[in-house]
This record gives C-alpha cells, structure tokens and sequence, in this order.
C-alpha cells in the first residue's frame, strides 16, 4: 500500500504542514478539556452533595447531554459567534477560540456526569466522617476532588477523547482555514474527500498514536497516585 | 498533649428520645446522661439500638421525638465531639495526611499541626507508619489511625463504635490500651460493644440496650455483681437475648 509508506514517511520525516496540524489540534482539545474540567468537576461534585427538588431531572439531563451532536453544538456556537449572532461583535467565528468552545460545551457535561458518578461514590464512603469532623459543604467538595483525583484521570480522558475525535463541531466554527483552524480530525475528513490519503492516513496514525501515548501516561500517572497516596 | 478539661458538650442528656426510620423503631424512648467520668460501655445484642444511640449522641442522628442536648444547649456543633466509626472511612492520604486533615479541619494553626501530629501518631503508635497510605494500614492500625484523626479534634468526649469488633486479641489490647490512656487525660468515654469482656475490662458505666430500650444502667461493679433485671442478668450469663 504505496499510500501508507508515504504516510509513514510523512510522519517521521516531521513534515512541518503535518506538525502544525498535530499542534494546533492538542492545544484545542487540551484546552477544552481543561476548560471543561474546570467547569464539569466542581458541578459533578455539587450534585453529588447536594439534595434538591429535580435533582434526579438534572442527572438524566447530565447524562444525556454526554451525546450532545457535535454538528448541533457546532451550529448553536455558529449563530451565536456569527456576525450577526449575539456573540459576533467578540469577532471569534473561524478561530481556535471557537473551536475550544465549542469542544469545552462539548466535554463538560461529560466531566461532570462522570465526576458526579465518581464523587457520589466517595461521598458514600466519607459522608460520616467529615460530617463527624463538621467539614463545610466547600471543604467537602474540595476534599472529594482531591481524594478522587486518580479516579477522574479517567474521566479527563473520556473528555480528551470525545475532543480529540470530534470533527463535526470544529469544522462548523473553525472552518478547517488552512494554517490557521485545520486539525488533525478536519484535515483527515478533506484530504479524504480531496483523494489526498498519504496525508489522511498519516493524520491518522499520528492521532491514534496521541490517543494511547495520553491513556498511557495517564494510566501510569494513576497507578503511581496510588502506589503513594493509597 | 494539650487535651483541655472536659466541659462544653457535656453532660448530653437524651429526653424521651425515639429515632425511627419507616415503620421500624430503632431507639424507643431512651432517657440518659452521659456525664463526665469514668467510660460508659454500651452493650446489648446487634440491633439493639447501640450504633444508633452513638450517632444520635454525636449528632449525627436526628431524633424522631424527644430532644437531645449537649451542655444544656440544643444545635450544638460537633466542635469538641468526636467519633470512631466501627468501619472508619480512611481518606486516600496517608496516614500523617489523615491526621493533618483532622488537625486542619479542627483549626489547629499549620504551625502547631506538625507537632501535634507526631504526639497523636507517638499515642497511637504509628510514628512508623506516617508516610503509608492510610488504606494500606491493617484494621488494628487503621482504628488506631481513626483514633489518633478523632483526638486531633481535642474532644471533651469520645464517641466509639465497636472499637475492637473483628481484631485480633494483640490489636484489641493495643485500642484498649490507648482508650484507658485517653481516658485518664480527662475525655470522656462513650463506647459500645456487644463482647462483654471488653465491657468488664473497660467501663465505669453500663447501659444495657435491648430492642432500642434502654433495660439497665449502672456502675459496672453494680452491674456485673448484682444485675436489677431478668434481661441484664441473661446477657451477663452469656444467654441470647431475642
């Protein structure tokens, strides 16, 4: 398969085209999963605490919105970023600022569906004791994140994955620009159409190659959290 | 060890309490003082209302009638209250963590929680063991731990839950050991047990609980000796109480 020795050459020949691509497709998906995180976690926790009218209405939700389209996400950002959409006037449509917020709307209710599993799970075991030591509902929340961090590397990696296979919402707000908003996952989809497959496939490797290097590094970084901290 | 004189949260007195959750009355109409002294030793069978008497002492329970209060004060917080469940729950730190976290969550200045920890770790005999996860720690050392993490509350009162339920006898001396050691430096010492052995070697009260009631209360010498009822001298000859 002639197309996959070019691929492969393209790869470790470090074309430059190839690593900007590479670059500008972790700094969205990175970013969004840290935004995400940010906003997903302490959410999650919130809900895991907390006891109010609807609350299982809001879990349903949560757990729904996991499979949030990314095309419907990618049109609502769209009209709300455009120019004559409420947002337009930030000048942000066609941009990597797009395309990391509309992943961080993506991968939040992620976060925090799996962060609410998670730290409801821990908040089962500990609720006796740090109300026996009258720790406040922000110190409990605090005090569940830390304590289950290693358990939600696996959550920050189901958000990194569901961002760094997303196409359908970047593609919308970003545009697939040339140099400027082209990922890995929207350069694949256009070299495909275009016929180019050294390319596409050369994309994939390299993508599919982040995927286990990220789950490896945060397996390992779990592991040892725990060989330490129990 | 700067244990202070026990004071604010004692005597809890339980007026006519119930707790009943559904159709099942857990403690029916209990009536106590637990006043500062010697230990008093819960005992009675499962289910008969000893864990839920603790909680409900320590505030972690709400009476379903009758009222509770700590110092004749109702609503008191859990500031110089503590407990040691019978599972205690270790935190995912390690076992000098888990007492900086108490130490932290009872206000104890950073500088002075350094200091403090080595004492509680030295009294509990896990100076050792300060850099191991705490959930790696053996079920002696762990309700050794629970121990240490509930005294860096500097309680006036020591709520314990079955304490030495499925050790071995090395490990129950050893809790035996440190609850006598707490207990001489003033803190009172509420304890529940169904082992009627660790009830003669450490009470200095008794309170027997059958079916959420309340069947006998005493000095333990009185109680051992001379049992006022039918159902405390069963429990005493080691017969089953159903």
């Amino acid at each position: 398969m002639p197309d996959d020795v070019s691929a492969l050459q393209l790869v470790l020949a470090g074309d430059p085209a190839l690593i900007a691509i590479v670059r500008l497709s972790l700094l969205v998906s990175l970013s969004a999963v840290f935004f995400a995180a940010l906003i997903g976690v302490p959410f999650g926790a919130l809900i895991a605490l907390t006891r109010f009218p609807g609350r299982e209405g809001v879990i349903v939700a949560l757990n729904a919105l996991m499979g949030l389209p990314p095309v419907v996400v990618g049109l609502a950002v769209y009209l709300m970023l455009s120019r004559s959409g409420p947002l337009g006037s930030w000048g942000l449509l066609f941009t990597p600022q797009a395309m990391i917020i509309a992943q961080t709307i993506l991968v939040a209710p992620i976060m925090a569906a799996l962060a609410r599993q998670t730290i409801e799970d821990l908040w089962v075991e500990y609720r006796d004791e740090l109300t026996a030591m009258n720790i406040r509902p922000a110190g409990r929340v605090a005090t569940l994140i830390w304590d289950a961090r290693f358990s939600l590397v696996t959550t920050l990696l189901a958000g990194f994955g569901r961002a760094a296979a997303e196409v359908g919402a970047i593609i919308i707000v970003g545009g697939n620009i040339d140099g400027f908003t082209r990922t890995m996952t929207t350069a694949i989809a256009l070299e495909t159409s275009k016929g180019d497959l050294s390319l596409a496939v050369g994309l994939g490797m390299v993508l599919i190659a982040i995927v286990v290097a990220v789950n490896a590094l945060a397996w390992g970084v779990r592991r040892a959290g725990e060989r330490l901290a129990g | 060890m700067n244990m202070r004189a026990p004071t604010a949260d004692l005597p809890i007195i339980f007026d006519d309490v119930t707790v009943a959750a559904g159709a099942v009355t857990i403690l029916d109409r209990v009536t106590l003082t637990l006043a500062s002294g010697a230990p008093t030793v819960l005992i009675g069978p499962n289910g008969s209302g000893k864990t839920t008497l603790l909680r409900t002492a320590m505030g972690l329970t709400t009476p379903t009638q009758g009222r509770v209060t700590w110092g004749a004060q109702e609503n008191c917080p859990p500031t110089r209250r503590a407990i040691v469940f019978q599972r205690p729950a270790m935190l995912r730190r390690s076992t000098g963590g888990n007492i900086r976290y108490a130490l932290r969550a009872a206000g104890i200045p950073r500088p002075e929680r350094k200091t403090r920890m080595r004492e509680l770790l030295a009294l509990v005999g896990l100076e050792h063991l300060a850099g191991r996860p705490a959930r790696r720690l053996s079920g002696g050392e762990q309700q050794r731990l629970a121990l240490a993490r509930a005294l860096a509350r500097d309680p006036a009162v020591l709520f314990l839950d079955e304490p030495t339920a499925s050790l071995d006898p090395a490990a129950t001396k050893a809790i035996e050991d440190i609850i006598r050691a707490v207990g001489r430096r003033g803190i009172k010492i509420v304890l529940s047990t169904h082992d009627l052995s660790e009830a003669r070697r450490l009470a200095g009260e008794v309170v027997l609980l059958h079916r959420g009631r309340i069947i006998e209360t005493g000095a333990a010498t009185a109680f051992f000796n001379a049992p006022q009822t039918d159902e405390a001298g069963k429990f005493i000859a080691g017969e089953l109480l159903v």
